[in-house]
Formats: structure tokens, C-alpha cells, sequence
């Protein structure tokens, strides 16, 4: 689904940001990224959507070899994913319902599939009875589901989430998390950057761990000994 | 192409102050060339006008026989230079002149013999009227033996010549300086209309656009925006054009194919304008 193998990544100006970094996410996983401000993870989620080029190594996501993308197919690839951030980036003169209907018809999909597949979305991440709200007047818990709906409508494989929880409340960080675990539970693969310690020892999932640009823990390979060291 | 054009019209109502300043911008750009174009238009009417006026007269000598002037009025008519040609007999030149000087009628009534010459009168298709044509035509017709003299206002062609080759200067530096003015204003506000909407390019971007799906609503809504420019500054130009002719001199407007040309000019600006704009900001980010 995502593979990365031995992936460096160099900004401009900036240095290394990724360090030989190489793992591989399963169809359906649940992966948290985790690692301190700056480890990197933005960087690797930023690889997989090709919102970055990778300096050597090699990156696969759901068939796609990302390395070598031609900048006209970015687009397919990232219709294959579902992507949402810290800051939900909605556009704020547009209503809920617009919001999510627009990543359909970026795609060219069908108008006459559109309305029905928008309400599904919001219906599924619980926010149907808000569909003409704009953005401004809806909570940071409600604009995140939004752009989940938003994330999903495309029904990608993976969806990527940078830090989705960390403009929000506890509560509003539960409700949002569990809703990405029902999301994980029907068949999508999640990789979710956070550095909510909490939340990471709450969840069964893989975690693997940034630390200055190296991968230096992921949970998958190095169970036996994790497990070990804390009973 | 639905979404092209719902997302090009939904600008406007999203960004209505932004979309009106465009408009506006654009308008009085144009609306600057078509203060100039009216004013080229009017110039080259009134050097039409005074054109018309080139005229050569050939004097013939007195006595020639009618069947000749009439052979050779038929031969200078086949010149490809020439427009018209009009024979004026020795008593038609008197009837003229005794019409249009009235302070001499007395005395152009007392003569006992008619002093004006026979003539013949040649006006010069629209394109010949120059030094050079003119100067050709009347050696020519020094060539024929009836002829005794040819005259034509030769300052005042060379002087006509010259304004033309002005006035043609003038109105395509003045022209092309405006033009490129307007291209420049209207350029920086397509700008802006982009840069203001770079949050959604971005994230368009994010959910899987295309660059093509991206340009295409801006191109349409760029055309438009000139299209609307270029209608207000025909409409601003004729009002202006109205009060010239009201209160300073009477004035022509532009043909109904240059008004066209004008708002024609002000959608493929906008088109261009916003193809280059959207074009680069897509590149860098
Ligand atoms: N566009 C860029 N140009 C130069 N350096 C960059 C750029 N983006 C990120 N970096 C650098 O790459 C490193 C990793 O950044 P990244 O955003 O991946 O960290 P992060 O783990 O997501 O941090 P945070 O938890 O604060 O979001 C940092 O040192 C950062 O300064
Ligand atoms: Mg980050």
C-alpha cells in the first residue's frame, strides 16, 4: 500500500529531513506516525502525496511509484488518497455540504452521483444535520469531520492525517479519533502524524517513531523487544 | 464544462468587489485606447477628407479639336491611377468662374473673349494620393501634345504626405504604448484575482485537480471580466464621443467592426492575461 525504501529527503535549504527511511504500510493498517517537532513526519506524509520530491530511495503508494510521477499524474494519485490536516483547510466562503461535494467534482465525477454520495459522507462522519453550514460557523471539531468527509468521499485506500487532533479539545480529539478508527475499521488504510502520546497508548496500532529525520522504532519490528521491556 | 462556467460566475458573487475592480480597471484601460482610437479614427477621417481634395488639372491648348480631348479623356480614365476624369470646355470654366466669383461677375460678364482655358479635371483613386503618384500621373499627361500646362498642389500633397506618415507614427507609438499599459493594469489585477484565490488552488490541488480543471475557470472568467471591460469603455468612449460632438467639433465614432475590435481586445487580454497569471503561479507552487 505505502512503501518506502530507503527514502532521503533534502530541502533546498534546510538539510536532510529524511534519513534512509524505510517501512511498509499494509492495506488497512492503522500506523501513528510519532516523533518530536521537526522529526519529520509531516515530511514523509508530504512524499507520499508528492506534495514533495524524493531526493533518492524509492516511494510506492497504491501502485504508483511516486519517485518517478510525472507531474501530470499527481492528480490520479492523490484522488486515490484522502488527506487532512491540523488546520482543516476548508474553504471558508463554501458551506459543508460544497466543501465535500467539491473534491468530487474536481474528479469529474457524475453530478447526478454527487448530492448523494456528499450526504453518505457527512451522514458518516455525523454531520448531516450541518450540510448548509459554512465553515466559520461550525466548531474545529465539526470543520475536521468535514474535511474527512471531505477525505473520504473520493473512497480512498489510505488516508493520510497530519496532527488532525491537534487544534482540538480532548473531547473533540476523542470524537475525531474514534471516528478515524471506524474508518480504519471498514477497510481503509490510516497514517496518522501526531505527537499525542496519549492517544498513541490508547489504540492497539503500529507506531512507528521519527527522531531527527531516522526511523528509530516501529513498533511491528521491534514488538519482541518492546513488549519485553514493558510488562 | 458546466463547472467551468458555474465556478468562472461564482467569482463574481464570491468575490464581487475584487471581480467589479477588475472590470473597472479594465474598462478605463480600454477605455484610454479608445479615447486614442477615436481620436486616430477622427484624424484619418479628416485626412481622408482633405485627400479628396487632391486634384490635377490639365489645361489644354486652346483650339483642340473636341474628338481628341474626348480619345484622350477615355485614355487618362484607363489610367490605374486614376478615379475620374472630367472634360470642362472653355465655356463651362467661364459659367464656373462667373458662378463662384460674384465679385467679378461684371467684369467676367463684359469680356468680349472667354480668357479661361478648356481642362480637363482628374481625381486619383483614394490609394495613388501621394507626391509620387501625383507627380507621375501629371507627366503623363505633359505627354500629350494638346496639353499645355498640368497643375496640381504640389506643397500641399508633400505637406499631406507628410502628416500621413506623422500621423501613421504617432498612432503606433502612442497606440502600441497604451496598449501595452492597458495589458500591464489589467495583468496586475488578473494577478491579484489569482493570488487571491491561491488557498483554493492549493487546496483543489490537494484533492486530485488537475492543472487543466484549475485554468480552465479562471481563463473563462478572465475573458468575461475583458469582455465587460471592453463593453463599459465603448460605452464610456460613446459617451464621450457625444459630448465632443455636442460641445466641440463634429466628430466620428468607430465603426461598428471597431467597437467589436475593441471588446474582442479586452476578452483576449483578460484570456491571456489570466492564462499567463494562472500559468505561472501553478508552476511555482
Ligand atoms: N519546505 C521546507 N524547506 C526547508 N526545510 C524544511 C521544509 N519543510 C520542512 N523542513 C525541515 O524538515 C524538517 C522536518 O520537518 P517536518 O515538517 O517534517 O517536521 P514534523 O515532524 O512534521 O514537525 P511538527 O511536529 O512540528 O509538525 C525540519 O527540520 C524542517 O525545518
Ligand atoms: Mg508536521
Amino acid at each position: 500500500m505505502i512503501k518506502f525504501t530507503n527514502v532521503f529527503k533534502a530541502f533546498p535549504k534546510g538539510g536532510l529531513a529524511l534519513k534512509d527511511v524505510s517501512f511498509h504500510i499494509a492495506k488497512g493498517e492503522f500506523v501513528f506516525l510519532t516523533g518530536h517537532s521537526g522529526a519529520g513526519k509531516s515530511t514523509v506524509l508530504k512524499l507520499v502525496f508528492a506534495e514533495e520530491p524524493v531526493t533518492s530511495g524509492e516511494v510506492r503508494v497504491s501502485g504508483f511509484n511516486v519517485a518517478e510521477l510525472r507531474p501530470k499524474d499527481v492528480p490520479m494519485l492523490r484522488r486515490r488518497l484522502g488527506i487532512v490536516f491540523q488546520d482543516f483547510r476548508l474553504l471558508e466562503d463554501r458551506t459543508a455540504e460544497e466543501n465535500v461535494a467539491f473534491a468530487l467534482e474536481v474528479t469529474g465525477a457524475r453530478r447526478s452521483t454527487i448530492g448523494a454520495r456528499v450526504m453518505r459522507v457527512l451522514t458518516q462522519v455525523g454531520l448531516a444535520a450541518k450540510a448548509q453550514a459554512y465553515p466559520r460557523e461550525l466548531s474545529g471539531g465539526e470543520q475536521q469531520r468535514v474535511a474527512i468527509a471531505r477525505a473520504l468521499v473520493n473512497e480512498p485506500t489510505v488516508l493520510l492525517a497530519d496532527e488532525p487532533t491537534g487544534n482540538l479539545d480532548e473531547r473533540a480529539t476523542r470524537g475525531v479519533f474514534q471516528l478515524l478508527r471506524d474508518i480504519n475499521a471498514s477497510g481503509t488504510a490510516v497514517l496518522m502524524a501526531t505527537h499525542d502520546l496519549d492517544l498513541v497508548r490508547q489504540a492497539p496500532y503500529r507506531v512507528i517513531e521519527l527522531q531527527e529525520g531516522a526511523l528509530v522504532y516501529d513498533s511491528v519490528v521491534d514488538e519482541p523487544r518492546d513488549q519485553a521491556a514493558s510488562p | 464544462m458546466n463547472l467551468t462556467i458555474r465556478e468562472a460566475l461564482l467569482t463574481f458573487r464570491r468575490a464581487p468587489l475584487l471581480s467589479a475592480l477588475s472590470v473597472t480597471t479594465i474598462a478605463f484601460s480600454l477605455f484610454v485606447v479608445g479615447l486614442f482610437g477615436l481620436v486616430a479614427v477622427n484624424l484619418q477621417d479628416a485626412l481622408r477628407g482633405v485627400a479628396e481634395r487632391v486634384e490635377i488639372v490639365a489645361y489644354l491648348l486652346p483650339g483642340t479639336p473636341i474628338e481628341t480631348i474626348t480619345l484622350a479623356e477615355k485614355d487618362i480614365e484607363a489610367f490605374p491611377e486614376v478615379q475620374s476624369a472630367v472634360y470642362v470646355s472653355e465655356d463651362s470654366a467661364l459659367a464656373r468662374a462667373r458662378g463662384e466669383l460674384v465679385e467679378f461677375r461684371d467684369v467676367l460678364q463684359e469680356l468680349e473673349r472667354n480668357p479661361l482655358p478648356a481642362s480637363i479635371e482628374l481625381k486619383l483613386k483614394p490609394r495613388f494620393r501621394d507626391v509620387q503618384h501625383v507627380n507621375e500621373v501629371a507627366d503623363r499627361l505633359r505627354g500629350f501634345g494638346f496639353v499645355d500646362d498640368v497643375r496640381f498642389g504640389r506643397d500641399w500633397v508633400e505637406k499631406l504626405d507628410r502628416l500621413r506618415q506623422v500621423a501613421a507614427a504617432v498612432g503606433l507609438v502612442v497606440g502600441a504604448a497604451f496598449a501595452v499599459v492597458a495589458i500591464i493594469i489589467i495583468g496586475t489585477t488578473i494577478r491579484m484575482a489569482v493570488l487571491q484565490r491561491s488557498r483554493e488552488i492549493a487546496i483543489m490541488r490537494l484533492v486530485g485537480a488537475t492543472d487543466g480543471f484549475i485554468r480552465r475557470p479562471f481563463l473563462l472568467q478572465g475573458a468575461i471580466k475583458g469582455m465587460l471591460g471592453g463593453l463599459v469603455a465603448m460605452g464610456l468612449s460613446y459617451g464621450a464621443y457625444v459630448l465632443i460632438n455636442r460641445w466641440l467639433i463634429q466628430a466620428a465614432f468607430f465603426s461598428r467592426a471597431q467597437a467589436l475590435a475593441v471588446v474582442g481586445f479586452g476578452a483576449l487580454i483578460g484570456l491571456f492575461g489570466s492564462a499567463a497569471s494562472v500559468g505561472r503561479h501553478l508552476r511555482r507552487v
